[in-house]
C-alpha cells in the first residue's frame, strides 16, 4: 500500500531519517513512536510529499511519490495534524469542503458528505458554522479529521493528532478515533510518542531512534520480546499514575 | 477661473499621467508641449507677482495660460524651463550668471544672452528693477554696535545669522560672501526667506539676507548694510522663455516683451507691500498694475475659501489616489514574489528600505529631470514611498502563516495557485491591508509637499501661508491634510471589515 525504501534525511548536521527502510500494512493501523526528534514526524511527512528525502524513494501503491505525483497522490491521503490544522479564517464547514469545492463538487454533493462525516465523527452539525477560535480543541481536532477524510481517501496520515488535548476529551477521542478506524477499514499511520496511545491504536507499533528502526511489531512483541535496552527503557518510562501507588 | 491647477485635469489626462509613472523607469517620456503657455514662479511672494502678471498678459493676448506657483527654487524653474514643463518665468540677471550659469564665468548681458540662446532660451530686456541681494538688521542692535556696512560685521563674531535656504549654498550668496568680507560668524543657519524677518522682529537672529525690493524692510525700518566691497552682482528682473514660445504664441511673447522697463523699483516694493503687508491677492495687483501701467484691464475673480478647498482637495486626491493604487498594484505582488522566492525577496525588501530613507523633499527634486514638474514626479516619488509598507506588510504576513498550516494547505492537495488565493493571502489580509493603511496616511501626508513641485494639493495653501505669514492659510492646507489622513484610515478600517475573514477577527474564546 505505502512504502518508503532507503530513506535519508540530514537536517544542516542532525540526521533525520538514517536509510530507513517501511511498508505500512493495507487496512491496518501502523504506529510511529519514538523519543524526540527520532525522526517520526520527518517520516510521516515524507510518506505525503511535504518533505523529499536526500536519498530513497516512496511508494504508494504502484507510483512513485514524487513531486509531480504528490498533489494528485494527495488526494487519496488525509493528513491531520496536532490540533487539526485548521485555516483561521475559514468556519468549520469550509475548512472541511475546502478541497472537495476546489475540485468542482456541486454543494448538494458538500453537503451529504459532510452530514455522513459529521454523523462519523459525532460532531454536532451546526458547530460547523464557527470558526476555529470558536471551538474547543477536541472539536477542533474532529473537525480536522473530517477534513482529511472528506475526499474518503484510501490512507489516513495523523501526526500526533492528540497532543495538545486534556486527557479526558483526549481518552474520548481515542475511543471515538479507533472506532472510526475500524468502521472504516483504512490504512492509518499515526505518529505518536506516548506508548500508551500506540498500545490503543497500533496493530503494528514501529519504535524509531535516531532515523532508524529499532524494534517493529505489535505491542505484545515489544513488550515481551524487545530487541534491546533501548526497547525495555521506552516501554517502562511510560509510568502510570497507579504505578506511584505500587511502591 | 483664476488659477489652473493639475487638480483640473481631465480623467484622460490623468491616466496618461499615470502610465509615464510607470513607465519612466524604462523610458525616457520626450516632454509633452503643453497647449496652454505654463508660467512658473519662485517660492517668494515678488516673483509670484510677476507670474501672476504674466499670465494675465498670455491670457489677455488670447491664449490659455497656467500659472504653476511657487516652485521650490531656481534650479527647480530652470530645470523645468530647459525640458519644456514651463515655457517662461520671471528671473535675475544676476543669479543667471552668479549661480544658473556660474561656470561660464559671463561678463555682461550679451554673454547672457547668447549663452542662454545656445540652451533655446530668450531673454527681455531688463524690466527696470534691480533686485539685489543685502545684509540687513534691526536698526536698534545695528547702532548699538556701530554697524552701517557689511565689513563692519568683522568685529561681531557672536552676531547670529540666519539666511535663505538658497542664499546660504549659492555661488553668489553666504559662501562667497564669508570668503570676501572674511566673516567670522559660525552661527549661520538656513530658513524660508520670509521666516527670516519674523526671526529678526523676534530677536532670534540679528541678521538676515534681504531682496532690495522686500517690502519688510520699510515697514520694519530695517538698516540694509552697505555692500563696501560690491560683492553683490546687478540682479536686473528679466523675463526668460523658451524659444519656441516664439513660434508657438508669438502674441503671448509681445504681450511679455511689453514690461520691458516698465516696472521701476519704487512700483516693486509697493507691489511686494500690498501682498505682504495688506495682505491683497497677488492676482489682484498684477491685474491692478497692468491697469495702471499697460492699460490693459483684467477681470478679476478672486477665488472664495470654499473654491480653493474644493481645488486642492481635487488636487491632493489626485496624487494620493493614483500613486496610492499604482503602489498597491505593484507592492502587493511583488510582496508576494518576495516571500516566494527568500533571496530575491531580500533584495526587494533592502531596495525599497532604502528608497524610503531618501529625504522625501529630496525624492521629490530628483524626479524633477526624469519626469519634470508638476502631478507626474510627485506621483512618481509618492508610489516610491508607499511601497516599502506594503512590500514588507505582504511579505511578513504571507511569511509569518505557521508552517503547519502551510503543510495542511500543501497536504490537501491544493495546487500552489490556489494555495495562495485560498489559503495564504486570506490570512495574510489583516496584514497586507494594514500595510496599505500605514502607505496611505503616509502619503497623505507626504503629498503636501508635491505642491513645491508644482503638483498643487494642500501643500499649497500651506506654502502661500508660510510666505505671506498667514496661519489661516496654513492651517487651510494643514486642517484638510489632517482631516484627510484621518479619513484615508478610516476607509481602510472599512476595507479590513470587508475584506479580512470574519475568524481572523474573532477572538478565542476562554
Amino acid at each position: 500500500m505505502l512504502s518508503v525504501h532507503n530513506i535519508s534525511k540530514i537536517y544542516d548536521d542532525r540526521t533525520a531519517l538514517d536509510a530507513l527502510t517501511l511498508t505500512v500494512q493495507a487496512a491496518r493501523t501502523t504506529v510511529l513512536i519514538g523519543p524526540s526528534g527520532c525522526g517520526k514526524s520527518t517520516l510521516i511527512r515524507i510518506m505525503i510529499g511535504l518533505i523529499l528525502p536526500d536519498t530513497g524513494h516512496i511508494r504508494f501503491e504502484n507510483t512513485e511519490v514524487t513531486p509531480e505525483t504528490a498533489l494528485q497522490l494527495r488526494h487519496r491521503m488525509g493528513y491531520v495534524i496536532q490540533d487539526g490544522g485548521l485555516f483561521p479564517h475559514l468556519n468549520g464547514y469550509d475548512n472541511v469542503v475546502l478541497m472537495a469545492r476546489y475540485l468542482g463538487w456541486a454543494e448538494d454533493r458538500l453537503a451529504v458528505r459532510v452530514h455522513e462525516l459529521t454523523e462519523l465523527t459525532r460532531f454536532p452539525e451546526d458547530g460547523l458554522g464557527r470558526y476555529p477560535v470558536q471551538l474547543s480543541g477536541g472539536q477542533r481536532q474532529r473537525v480536522g479529521l473530517m477534513r482529511a477524510l472528506m475526499l474518503d481517501p484510501d490512507v489516513l496520515l495523523l501526526d500526533e493528532p492528540l497532543g495538545a488535548l486534556d486527557p479526558i476529551i483526549q481518552a474520548d477521542l481515542q475511543d471515538d478515533l479507533r472506532d472510526i478506524f475500524r468502521t472504516l477499514g483504512k490504512t492509518v499511520v499515526m505518529v505518536t510518542h506516548d506508548m500508551g496511545e500506540a498500545g490503543f491504536f497500533g496493530d503494528e507499533i514501529v519504535l524509531m531512534q535516531d532515523g532508524k528502526i529499532i524494534q517493529q511489531g505489535t505491542l505484545h512483541d515489544l513488550v515481551h520480546d524487545p530487541v534491546d535496552d533501548f526497547v525495555i527503557r521506552f516501554i517502562n518510562a511510560h509510568r502510570g499514575p497507579l504505578d506511584v501507588l505500587k511502591d | 477661473m483664476i488659477y489652473t491647477y493639475s487638480a483640473l485635469r481631465t480623467p484622460h489626462s490623468a491616466l496618461k499621467g499615470l502610465c509615464r509613472c510607470l513607465l519612466v523607469c524604462c523610458l525616457w517620456v520626450s516632454p509633452v508641449i503643453a497647449q496652454p503657455v505654463t508660467i512658473g514662479s519662485k517660492n517668494f511672494t515678488e516673483n509670484v507677482i510677476l507670474g501672476e502678471v504674466l499670465r494675465h498678459l498670455a491670457q489677455h493676448a488670447g491664449q490659455e495660460a497656467i500659472h504653476r506657483q511657487q516652485l521650490g527654487g531656481t534650479q527647480i524653474l530652470w530645470e523645468a524651463l530647459l525640458r519644456g514643463d514651463l515655457d517662461a518665468y520671471a528671473e535675475y540677471t544676476g543669479t543667471l550668471t552668479q549661480e544658473v550659469l556660474a561656470d561660464l564665468k559671463l561678463e555682461n548681458n550679451e554673454a547672457l544672452e547668447e549663452a542662454l540662446k545656445e540652451r533655446g532660451i530668450l531673454m527681455s530686456r531688463p524690466l527696470g528693477f534691480n533686485n539685489t541681494y543685502a545684509l540687513g538688521m534691526k536698526p536698534g542692535l545695528a547702532d548699538s554696535l556701530g554697524i552701517i556696512k557689511i565689513s563692519d560685521l568683522r568685529d561681531h563674531p557672536d552676531l547670529i545669522f540666519a539666511f535663505g535656504n538658497e542664499f546660504l549654498d549659492r555661488g553668489d550668496g553666504w559662501p562667497t560672501l564669508r570668503n570676501r568680507y572674511g566673516l567670522p560668524q559660525t552661527n549661520v543657519s538656513g530658513l524660508d526667506h520670509d521666516l527670516s524677518y519674523r526671526g529678526l522682529e523676534s530677536g532670534d537672529t540679528h541678521v538676515i539676507d534681504l531682496y532690495s525690493t522686500d517690502a519688510e524692510i520699510a515697514y520694519y525700518k530695517l538698516r540694509v548694510l552697505e555692500d563696501d566691497l560690491n560683492h553683490f552682482p546687478v540682479y536686473n528682473a528679466i523675463i526668460v522663455y523658451r524659444k519656441d514660445l516664439m513660434q508657438r504664441a508669438p502674441q503671448v511673447v509681445d504681450a511679455f516683451l511689453q514690461l520691458e522697463g516698465r516696472i521701476p523699483e519704487s512700483d516693486m516694493v509697493a507691489m511686494n507691500a500690498r501682498a505682504k503687508i495688506d495682505k491683497i491677492p497677488e492676482v489682484r495687483i498684477a491685474a491692478n498694475f497692468l491697469a495702471s501701467t499697460l492699460d490693459i484691464h483684467i477681470d478679476v475673480q478672486e477665488e472664495t475659501r470654499w473654491d480653493r478647498l474644493m481645488k486642492h482637495t481635487g488636487a491632493h486626491l489626485y496624487l494620493v489616489i493614483i500613486s496610492l493604487s499604482a503602489a498597491i498594484l505593484i507592492a502587493v505582488p511583488l510582496g508576494i514574489v518576495s516571500a516566494c522566492l527568500p533571496n530575491f525577496g531580500q533584495v526587494v525588501l533592502a531596495v525599497v528600505g532604502v528608497i524610503q530613507t531618501i529625504p522625501s523633499l529630496a525624492l521629490l527634486v530628483m524626479m524633477i529631470p526624469v519626469v519634470g514638474i508638476g502631478g507626474p514626479p510627485a506621483i512618481l516619488a509618492l508610489f516610491l514611498y508607499s511601497l516599502l509598507p506594503i512590500v514588507r506588510n505582504t511579505y511578513a504576513g504571507l511569511t509569518d502563516i505557521p508552517g503547519p498550516l502551510k503543510e495542511s494547505a500543501q497536504a490537501l492537495g491544493l495546487p500552489p495557485a490556489a494555495r495562495l488565493r485560498l489559503v495564504e493571502l486570506p490570512m495574510a489580509s489583516r496584514t497586507i491591508i494594514a500595510g496599505i493603511k500605514t502607505s496611505a496616511v503616509i502619503n497623505v501626508g507626504t503629498a503636501t509637499l508635491g505642491a513645491i513641485i508644482g503638483a498643487g494639493g494642500f501643500g499649497q495653501p500651506i506654502l502661500t501661508g508660510i510666505r505671506l505669514a498667514d496661519n489661516g492659510l496654513i492651517l487651510e492646507g494643514a486642517i484638510p491634510a489632517a482631516v484627510l489622513a484621518l479619513l484615508a484610515q478610516g476607509v481602510f478600517e472599512v476595507i479590513e471589515r470587508l475584506f479580512v475573514p470574519r475568524g481572523l477577527r474573532l477572538k478565542a474564546q476562554g
